[in-house]
């Protein structure tokens, strides 16, 4: 009697807890996949309106052309390159570091000249409080002052500076990744550059979260800005 | 005598089974925290361009997406289409997908969502030039062109 009551209830077998477990394993190995989604963030433009003015004509050394065809043949400029090439030509029209004459020109920021311009500015707007062109003025010139603080006195690319991209309806999606790839790809590196002269540290490496590091971005972000433009796409005239 | 044929009958000990429980369990959280549900099944053959100057989609919640490919099924043909939702779409139906994952959800998270594009690398890019034109007229103007990593 007395050993009966000793026992109790028996153990419950955890002989099957790895049998089940395993089944929500498969379960979960099967439902759930493994990919992160990755890929080129852009942003587009948003729809011209139909009335709008025409943009102002921008000055030929001011724009770099990239036109893709439909056999994925690049021409960039009036001349045909391969997709390899394509980096450093970015490179050079962003820094043009020669001072050539059909590039564009960049102008040296100095502080002097920046403080000048802000305390006009205030000027302005101390007479007319309510006008917005001088409010984005002002704005403008203190993100400079700022990169200036920050970077030094740098060279700064024309406002109209930009790459423009152009393709063809049959050009392969393929191509047209590599494309904006290599010129992203540009960009980022002379960002690179920049910021680990300046700073020590890579510039895919700055985080938007970190105040200090936020300004470092917009800085660097002034100096070689990513201006893509892409044009509406020619359509392919058939004989 | 007896006491060797006793040894030799019992020979080693089973193994415990006792933490294998413990060990496909574990396995089994390491694969929930890592991986994400399947959601979409794909009708179009899809497989990326490469790129290397990449950025990871955090908030994979606020992002929609559109597959342009050939159709998985023969029957359908070989001319690369577009699929929203497990279905077989056109341009014009792009902008209702777009609306209704905007109803889905909350006002102040609209600055945030994003589409990302998968599209096939042998697709033209006429196509892929309509998508965007019509996104850009319906004012989804964020953007993932959907990349494998690349080497650099």
């Amino acid at each position: 009697m007395a050993r009966k009551a000793k026992q109790g209830p028996g153990e419950i077998n955890a002989g099957s807890m790895a049998d089940i477990a395993f089944l929500l394993l498969i379960f979960f190995l099967v439902t759930t996949t493994m990919d992160t989604d990755a890929g080129i963030l852009r942003q587009l433009p948003p729809p011209i309106p139909k009335d709008a003015p025409k943009p102002p004509k921008v000055k030929d050394r001011d724009v770099y052309v990239v036109l893709v065809n439909r056999n994925d043949q690049l021409l960039v400029e009036g001349e045909l390159m391969e997709i390899s090439e394509l980096r450093e030509g970015t490179k050079v029209f962003l820094t043009n570091p020669m001072g050539a004459e059909d590039l564009p020109q960049k102008k040296l920021m100095t502080r002097g000249e920046v403080t000048e311009k802000i305390a006009s500015f205030k000027a302005y707007l101390a007479s007319e409080p309510n006008n917005s062109s001088y409010k984005n003025g002002l704005k403008k010139w203190e993100k400079k002052l700022n990169t200036i603080n920050l970077l030094g006195e740098y060279m700064e690319l024309p406002g109209s500076a930009v790459i423009s991209l152009r393709n063809d309806t049959e050009t392969s999606y393929d191509m047209y990744i590599q494309v904006q790839n290599e010129l992203t790809r540009a960009i980022n590196e002379l960002r690179d550059d920049l910021s680990m002269e300046k700073f020590g540290k890579k510039y895919s490496e700055l985080e938007r979260s970190i105040a200090d590091e936020k300004a470092m971005i917009i800085a660097i972000r002034q100096v070689f800005p990513q201006r893509i433009s892409e044009a509406e796409p020619n359509v392919t005239q058939t004989p | 005598m007896s006491k060797f044929i006793s040894t030799k009958k019992k020979g080693q000990p089973a193994i415990s089974t006792a933490s294998l429980p413990d060990i496909v369990f574990m396995l089994l959280f390491f694969f929930m925290v890592t991986t994400h549900m399947r959601d979409k099944d794909q009708i179009v053959q899809v497989s990326l361009p490469s790129a290397t100057e990449i950025t990871k989609m955090e908030n994979k919640a606020m992002v929609d997406f559109i597959f342009v490919g050939a159709p998985l099924d023969k029957r359908y043909g070989s001319t690369p289409r577009i699929q929203l939702n497990e279905s077989f779409a056109s341009i014009e139906d792009i902008q209702l997908f777009k609306d209704k994952a905007k109803e889905n959800r909350d006002e102040a998270e609209w600055p945030l969502i994003s589409t990302s594009l998968k599209v096939d690398r042998d697709v033209n890019m006429g196509l892929v030039t309509d998508i965007k034109q019509e996104l850009r007229r319906i004012g989804a103007l964020k953007v993932v062109y959907s990349t494998n990593q690349g080497v650099k």
